[in-house]
């Protein structure tokens, strides 16, 4: 049987998923003998053209190029995985979805001409069929290895889309907002990072998503009990996956 | 075949290098008529979405331009709100937060010396290629990395975009137990810089010299990082310092129709930042540890060969490992973990050394510490015009000494721009290579 190939492709976004592999460092050369690395420009010069047997994505699309790109990763991926906030919610740069990206082009750029972009960031899934989108900013190490070792053994990966707040009590942390009145956006927020801000004594700000079936409408008057103003809980709401947590306060 | 005449090269898109990226050279006969790199990561508008958040929010917000350093933007977003706001951080805290910052250098200098660039120097295309002829050198570098993130896992939280560092300070500083392990990890990982030191002293470098100013920070007692006053050491030997506020006043940034990244020129003049500038104008602030590793590695006191730029950051790493390490030894846990930082209406200034150079932020904050301005000026924008210089410089100078075919050029090429370790996510905006011998 053939050595499945792996593939790292990147989009709109800051590298830090991709650098999570490359933070594999117990694992990475265990890795690099299961599977043939084909494409993965931070880490190797060396290029196989596809197919892929398993292709990650970070970083979302923002750009006419990239939208085409998107669809010959597809074309040439068995499956396709996204990874971050960046490729599963549209990530930070979606903020340009509630402006208008001509004036932000004007804000940065004293010559908004050179500039070609959409008006919009938006996540892979709405350009091409996703077979798996993997959560996070960054994304969990822990979680990309199960992702990575489900896909080699043909199983679903097993990432449960729970809050943070189970992941608190497994923890054993106190809760934040019942014992210090902390504005936490743990019961909404889908699990994987390990509740670590709630470990911090911070609340949670939401970098991994909204949960499975999130009840943001009984947390936002708590938030606003906690001292956030209605400003403040737009803008916990609108950071790293703003699309994703805005679509689930219109539902 | 011989490639006298005219040509262009065209790199699609570099790799080990840290964004994406291009690079367009344009070759007559024996001279470079042209080249750039074109960046085209495409550009994610953080100075544009920043005005309107609150004064807390920008530490959080500006990690996320770029993975491998975001400790660097945490703590030069800090520093420029804690200016508006006129408050200055307590000692100990201080010290933890240039802890954390070491932890970034070790982590982000041993990817690059490891992963990115010592491919180039010992013949492969990969950290896993070299692997298979040289597994323990890969090993003592993902070990020396994993050493890094320790810090960063330990007083930031995570490794990438760390969740422990807020305005004045951290949410939650540790107790004196719980650095013990991490003493006994960095021991080893001390053992590891010195081998990395001598693995890189073995290295074959070019001959080659940059010809563009060197600007850093610097401090009177320290290596600066977090903290210090830009200095600029001249081709010529002149130094000068100038204050944070008056950053903008020395660097400028303009824009090329090739790149999504602001280029910027300091005193009108090419400037470089990053481990080379660091080491020729704080070099003798380094530990004695350190200054060991510098005669080891084979270095004097101004180095100007990007290529040997690997030799400074290995020592950087053994550096940072002692002050990490001195740090720990002298630890008592603050009364607070961190200070008040109110609002007020002004614009502060906020300058430190990521691991690949000068990073410097400004905000405006209204009364309320709503954010009204903001602007960040990373090194790879800054370094951008002095890689291209270089890049012109070695090809004809290869031009000059043989007939190298267009594959021998394109690797030529991409193995200058990895000396710099750009980061491209940084500039916001990375490089395809183009030979144009028209």
């Amino acid at each position: 049987m053939s050595v499945p190939t792996l593939a790292v492709f990147k989009l709109a976004s800051c590298d830090g998923c991709q650098l999570t592999l490359l933070d594999c460092e117990d694992e990475l050369l265990t890795l690099a003998g299961e599977v043939r690395i084909a494409h993965f420009l931070e880490a190797s010069s060396a290029v196989t053209p596809g197919p892929y047997d398993l292709a990650l994505v970070e970083g979302s699309v923002t750009t006419p190029a990239d939208a085409e790109r998107v669809r010959e990763i597809r074309a040439q991926s068995r499956h396709l995985v996204t990874i971050g906030a960046c490729a599963t919610a549209g990530g930070i740069q979606a903020l340009r979805n509630f402006a208008d990206v001509e004036e932000f082009t004007r804000a940065v750029y004293a010559r908004p001409d050179y500039i070609d972009v959409l008006a919009t960031s938006t996540p892979v899934s709405d350009h091409v069929d996703v077979d798996f989108e993997l959560r996070g900013c960054p994304i969990d190490r822990k979680q990309l290895l199960e992702v990575i070792t489900a896909y080699l053994a043909g199983r679903k990966p097993d990432i449960p889309d729970h809050s943070v707040c189970f992941a608190c009590k497994r923890r054993g942390t106190v809760c934040v907002t019942v014992a210090h009145g902390t504005p936490c956006l743990g019961p909404v927020t889908h699990a994987g990072c390990g509740a670590i801000c709630p470990a911090y004594g911070r609340g949670c700000y939401g970098c991994f998503g909204p949960s499975g079936s999130p009840n943001l409408r009984a947390l936002i008057p708590l938030l606003h009990r906690d001292g956030m103003d209605d400003r403040a809980v737009e803008r916990l709401l609108r950071t790293f996956n703003a699309p994703a947590f805005d679509k689930e306060v219109r539902s | 075949m011989t490639h006298r005449g005219s040509r262009v090269l065209r790199v699609g898109s570099l790799a080990r290098v840290e964004g994406e990226g291009s690079l367009h050279l344009r070759v007559a006969g024996r001279s470079v008529e042209e080249a750039q790199l074109r960046i085209y990561e495409p550009p994610r508008f953080f100075e544009a979405f920043l005005r309107g958040r609150a004064h807390t929010e920008p530490p959080d917000i500006t990690a996320r331009v770029c993975g491998i350093c975001p400790v660097a933007y945490q703590m030069s977003a800090c520093r420029a709100i804690e200016d508006a706001c006129g408050v200055t951080v307590d000692r100990p805290l201080r010290d933890l937060r240039r802890m954390l910052y070491c932890g970034e250098w070790i982590e982000s200098h041993a990817l690059h010396i490891y992963l990115l660039h010592a491919p180039d120097f010992l013949g492969c295309d990969s950290a896993v290629d070299l692997a298979r002829t040289r597994r323990a050198a890969v090993e003592r570098g993902l070990r020396l990395k994993q050493a890094g993130n320790a810090i960063l896992e330990l007083l930031g939280g995570r490794a990438i975009h760390p969740v422990n560092v807020r305005l004045g300070g951290f949410h939650r500083v540790p107790a004196h137990d719980e650095l013990r392990p991490l003493q006994e990890k960095l021991r080893r990982a001390a053992e590891d810089a010195w081998e990395t030191v001598g693995l890189v002293a073995g290295f074959d470098f070019p001959d080659t010299s940059l010809d563009a100013d060197f600007l850093a920070l610097s401090s009177p007692t320290t290596y600066a990082i977090e903290d210090g006053t830009p200095a600029v050491l001249r081709t010529d030997g002149a130094r000068r310092h100038f204050r944070p506020s008056a950053f903008p006043d020395h660097v400028r940034e303009e824009q090329v129709p090739h790149s999504t990244a602001l280029h910027s020129r300091l005193d009108g003049r090419r400037h470089l930042t990053g481990p080379l500038a660091r080491f020729a104008i704080s070099g003798d602030s380094l530990s004695p540890t350190a200054r060991e590793a510098v005669r080891e590695a084979g270095l004097d006191t101004v180095c100007r060969n990007p290529y040997r730029s690997v030799l400074v950051r290995a020592v950087e790493v053994v550096y940072a490992i002692d002050e990490a390490l001195r740090i720990i030894a002298a630890y008592e846990p603050p009364a607070r973990p961190h200070v008040d930082v109110p609002p007020r209406a002004g614009t502060g200034h906020g300058i430190t050394e990521a691991p690949r150079g000068l990073l410097y932020h400004r905000y405006r904050l209204d009364p309320e510490g709503t954010v009204t301005d903001a602007c960040l000026v990373p090194p790879t924008a800054q370094n951008q015009g002095a890689i291209e210089d270089d890049l012109v410089r070695i090809v004809e100078r290869t031009l000059a000494e043989g007939d190298p075919t267009d594959e021998e050029l394109t690797r030529l090429c991409e193995r200058a721009i990895r000396n710099h370790d750009p980061c491209i996510s940084c500039s916001a905006h990375f490089l395809d290579l183009t030979i144009d011998r028209a």
